[in-house]
């Protein structure tokens, strides 16, 4: 088979909607509502820098703990029997299938002032807490959603490490932390950099888990970026400014990650 | 002492991920409209759904939009992939970069970006913006799919049956389709399941006519209390556990077949 036409359309449709449409955002990102050129989209974007810095930190937090939450449970199911794995992975997979949304929403009704976690603290005669609409609800919510993000690339890159290596390690003398810090984790960085981008990129981009759990007081970027195109602030202009900042910072984010892994295993991705 | 604490997690953590979804289902068969005083078993909500006209509508919008992006975008993507793998070093490194670009970009900034493409152009938002959306995301799951199988494959076979005089198309459709098989179902699988379960980028490009499943699962949850969710999470919950444990069996059994060759092999 040594022909290259058979791309040609696909090709076409690439420039036609993502190149042009990501071209476009650049463009109106850099006009004004008349079309001439003007940066002040980018002055009035930095207006909202303690939001985009809200995104950033909550999305790092809670990639931070997906990670923790993570790493041991991935090493346990894959150091169980072939037969347990397979369902342990089903098990993780099947909330996944859920829409995000109707998982989502099912946080809602727990978090609630007279939700059922307040309830069963009542009992107690404790609370009610607040726990709706507050930062810490957000992060619950992206932990929630994109914990399997992160246990999926972790587990298949552990599958593979050999075993020997690690009681090699431990006939040389290794106790558990050294054995974990110099053969299991430099092992399986590569899960490690995926999981990491896989979960850090929809936090920091969301808009619907801060408006659902945090009730428009803990505004994201995702959200600015809605309201100016779907909101009442309808400014293109604006929204598409506050695009290329967030393009930026998981720009920085991948070359962060990246510069931990050498080996780029991008086909590992997908699942 | 290890063997119950690594079981006492992962029973932890799966309490995490499933008590939220069966809290959902519990309270889908309550009497009342609360979503935290238990009054009594019912099927009130399930009917309630059953007579929604709003849902049946997006529910049949969705699975049109998922059946036509997926399989145009299978059908392209699959073409796309061969185009591809003949194409010099250097072309193909930058065409793979610019497929992953969707995979990384995050999904709002591709909504936006094709909401502010389709309003340009003058298409009326509704099935065609959001077939064209889809179309546009499910073709980087699909390359990816096809590519590694391409990779795999004895390209000398394509080449014998073209010296045994079949024509490109028809060594194409007796020998390189047969091979790379298994990577076009996987990714028009995984093409269609991202397709229902949009919703970042549907809700840019869809309008107000057109509803998907997703984007009225949203309008729904802006209000105080709509107990047929619940009902919805509980049916499609029944779904997906049905369709995973349908495809394990088989996964399972293909193994086992598997295997059996190749004891009977030694």
């Amino acid at each position: 088979m040594k022909i290259k036409a058979t791309a040609s359309p696909y090709l076409l449709w690439m420039i036609l909607f993502i190149i042009i449409p990501l071209g476009l955002v650049a463009y109106f990102s850099v006009t004004d509502r008349s079309g001439h050129f003007s940066l002040d989209n980018y002055k009035d974007a930095f207006a909202y820098a303690p939001v985009i810095f809200n995104s950033i930190w909550l999305a790092i937090i809670a990639t931070v703990v997906c990670l923790i939450l993570a790493y041991p449970l991935a090493y346990t199911f894959s150091r169980s029997r072939p037969s347990h794995q397979r369902t342990l992975i089903l098990l993780i997979m099947l909330p996944m299938w859920m829409n995000f949304l109707l998982r989502t929403y099912a946080w809602m009704t727990l978090l609630e002032n007279n939700g059922l976690i307040n309830r069963f603290f009542g009992f107690f005669g404790l609370g009610p807490f607040e726990m709706i609409n507050t930062s810490g609800a957000v992060v619950l919510g992206m932990v929630y959603n994109y914990l399997p993000f992160m246990i999926l690339p972790l587990y298949s890159v552990m599958t593979k490490i050999d075993y020997s290596l690690i009681e090699a390690a431990q006939d040389l003398g290794c106790n558990s932390i050294q054995i974990l810090k110099n053969v299991i984790i430099p092992l399986s960085m590569p899960g490690i950099t995926t999981g990491v981008t896989m979960v850090f990129v929809p936090s920091v981009s969301t808009f619907v888990i801060s408006r659902m759990l945090g009730g428009g007081s803990n505004m994201l970027i995702g959200d600015l970026i809605e309201m100016q195109f779907l909101g009442n602030a309808y400014n293109p202009n604006l929204g598409s400014a506050l695009s290329m900042v967030l393009m930026v910072i998981i720009l920085i984010c991948m070359a962060l990650t990246n510069m931990f892994s050498d080996v780029e295993e991008k086909e590992g991705m997908l699942i | 002492m290890s063997k119950w604490l690594s079981k006492g997690y992962t029973g932890l953590i799966l309490t995490f991920l499933y008590a939220p979804i069966f809290v959902l289902i519990l309270y889908s068969f309550n009497q009342s409209k609360s979503r935290g005083h238990w009054t009594g078993f019912s099927f009130r909500w399930y009917e309630r759904l059953f007579h929604n006209d709003a849902i049946l509508n997006a529910f049949i919008t969705t699975l049109l939009v998922a059946v036509i992006a997926s399989v145009i975008a299978t059908v392209l993507g699959t073409a796309a992939a061969i185009g591809i793998h003949n194409m010099k070093k250097r072309s193909r490194t930058v065409v793979m970069n610019v497929t992953y670009l969707p995979v990384i970009n995050p999904e709002i900034v591709m909504g936006v970006s094709l909401m502010l493409l389709f309003v340009l152009m003058g298409i009326k938002f509704g099935l065609l913006t959001l077939v064209l959306a889809h179309i546009t995301f499910n073709l980087p799951y699909v390359i990816l799919s096809v590519m590694p199988k391409l990779r795999q494959m004895d390209h000398y076979l394509f080449e014998a049956a073209m010296d045994l005089g079949c024509t490109p198309w028809q060594a194409f459709a007796k020998v390189t389709l047969p091979e790379i098989m298994p990577g076009v179902v996987t990714g028009f699988l995984m093409a269609f399941t991202f397709s229902l379960d949009d919703f970042n980028i549907s809700y840019f490009v869809s309008g107000d006519k057109f509803q998907t499943l997703p984007i009225l699962i949203y309008s729904m949850t802006r209000k105080r209390v709509s107990p047929e969710i619940n009902a919805l999470s509980a049916i499609i919950f029944i779904v997906v556990l049905l369709i995973l444990i349908l495809v394990n069996i088989n996964d399972a059994r293909l193994e086992k077949e598997q295997r059996k060759k190749e004891d009977a092999l030694r």
